[in-house]
């Protein structure tokens, strides 16, 4: 039984657009060809507004508020692309550039990487704060998979797709703010892992080159997730 | 003569891949330097940064006490200061050395792997810095020309743009990596 959807009428850029009240800002901007920049968010996985990329401006309310995690309402005005924002876009970038090791030119996912592509996209040249170099780990223990954290962005796409799709919930976070690091078991090698699956799937939802298989040289790690809205599809019993 | 641009390139910590680019402008050299004069550079034989630069592409990350003098020397007598490539913007692969320091570096390159006389070298090669870091955490910067390296397509447009005397706006034709 389809039940009676509520249609909420806002404005977004001094744009009258119509959604379905259960709709977030960052949905209703992208149906109707809004650019938004975003990182943690993918089609078909549950919104966290982590990475902040999607923060935009709403009259009336003094904070920024993340498009992703935000539902419409009646009568809202909403900025989603002034230059206040768009330095502050531009400055998360950069932090997430300067936070670990990514060093583009070496990296499997050179060319393949929504980090770079919106760094250039968004008109980042260079990176202001300086570089904090962390020494970090990277676990090639899996068979087939590695992880590098010298280039994890802490999107938590690989701990939402692993628990929501794949049912495994391998990956988790462990630590908090600047050490906060994405483990698999109980902070197990992920190649001793024993709920792991070996699906692959977080592989292919990550944006960086942090997961990627084995053997991959560089800038030969394309991700492929058209899986994943079907398999959500699938599983929500739309058609 | 003294009417046109004078041009310098620096090679710092690199691995001389944005002068290869600049070189690979091939015959649109010939077009840059008809509004253009290389003062300095490691293609030419000049020993001393001269004064009064107008533009210097600098490759490399700074990495060495050495490469801190010459930086600091260049920003002094150079107008407009292009960080080329991602090493000057980035610190990029020179970088990949700073989380472990400048001792092990020097063992695992001078002893660790040295199949003859394994030592480090005490005299004739600049000290490294404790960091190999992007030229605009010393000097300030005004064009920044990212890529590894740069295309021979986007250093000519840049530089046409700046011997013209104007500011390349460069956001569409480079990016990290």
């Amino acid at each position: 039984m389809r039940q009676s959807v509520r249609v909420k009428t806002l404005k977004i850029d001094d744009r009258d657009v119509g959604a379905r009240e259960d709709q977030t800002l960052l949905e209703v901007c992208r149906e109707n060809g809004i650019f938004i920049p975003a990182l943690c968010h993918l089609d078909g996985l549950t919104p966290v507004g982590a990475c902040r990329l999607c923060l935009v401006e709403v009259k009336g309310q003094r904070r920024l508020l993340p498009a992703c995690v935000t539902r419409v309402e009646e009568g809202m005005e909403v900025n989603t692309a002034t230059e206040r924002l768009k330095k502050y876009r531009r400055q998360i970038l950069e932090l997430f550039f300067s936070e670990r090791n990514h060093i583009c030119s070496v990296c499997v996912s050179n060319g393949h990487c929504e980090l770079q592509s919106l760094a250039q996209q968004l008109g980042v040249d260079h990176v202001h704060f300086p570089y904090r170099y962390p020494r970090l780990p990277v676990d090639a223990s899996h068979d087939r998979f590695v992880i590098d954290h010298n280039r994890c962005i802490l999107c938590t796409r690989c701990v939402r797709v692993c628990d929501e799709i794949e049912g495994a919930h391998t990956w988790d976070v462990m630590g908090r703010g600047i050490n906060a690091r994405v483990i698999t078991d109980l902070n197990k090698p992920w190649g001793e892992s024993e709920s792991c699956t070996s699906c692959g799937k977080c592989v292919h939802v990550c944006p960086t080159g942090a997961l990627v298989e084995k053997g991959r040289s560089v800038a030969e790690m394309a991700k492929r997730r058209q899986f994943l809205p079907y398999l959500t599809l699938m599983r929500e019993g739309k058609q | 003569m003294s009417e046109k641009v004078r041009l310098a390139t620096v090679w710092l910590d690199g691995c001389s891949g944005c002068h290869m680019s600049f070189l690979d402008m091939d015959e649109r050299l010939l077009e840059i330097l008809s509004k253009a004069d290389i003062v300095y550079s490691p293609l030419v034989d000049f020993k001393e940064y001269p004064d009064g630069v107008d533009v210097a592409l600098v490759e490399g990350a700074v990495s060495s006490e050495e490469d801190e003098r010459k930086i600091r020397t260049i920003r002094e007598k150079t107008k407009i200061l292009v960080s080329l490539g991602d090493c000057a913007v980035t610190a990029n692969v020179p970088s990949m050395r700073n989380p472990f320091g400048v001792d092990a570096i020097l063992q695992r390159a001078y002893v660790e792997n040295a199949t003859v006389q394994p030592q480090i070298p005490a005299a004739d090669l600049p000290p490294l810095l404790p960091r190999s870091r992007p030229i605009h955490e010393f000097v300030k910067v005004d064009v920044f020309i990212p890529g590894c390296p740069p295309s021979a397509d986007t250093i000519y447009f840049a530089v046409s743009e700046l011997v013209a005397g104007r500011i390349p706006d460069l956001s569409a034709r480079a990016r990290f990596g």
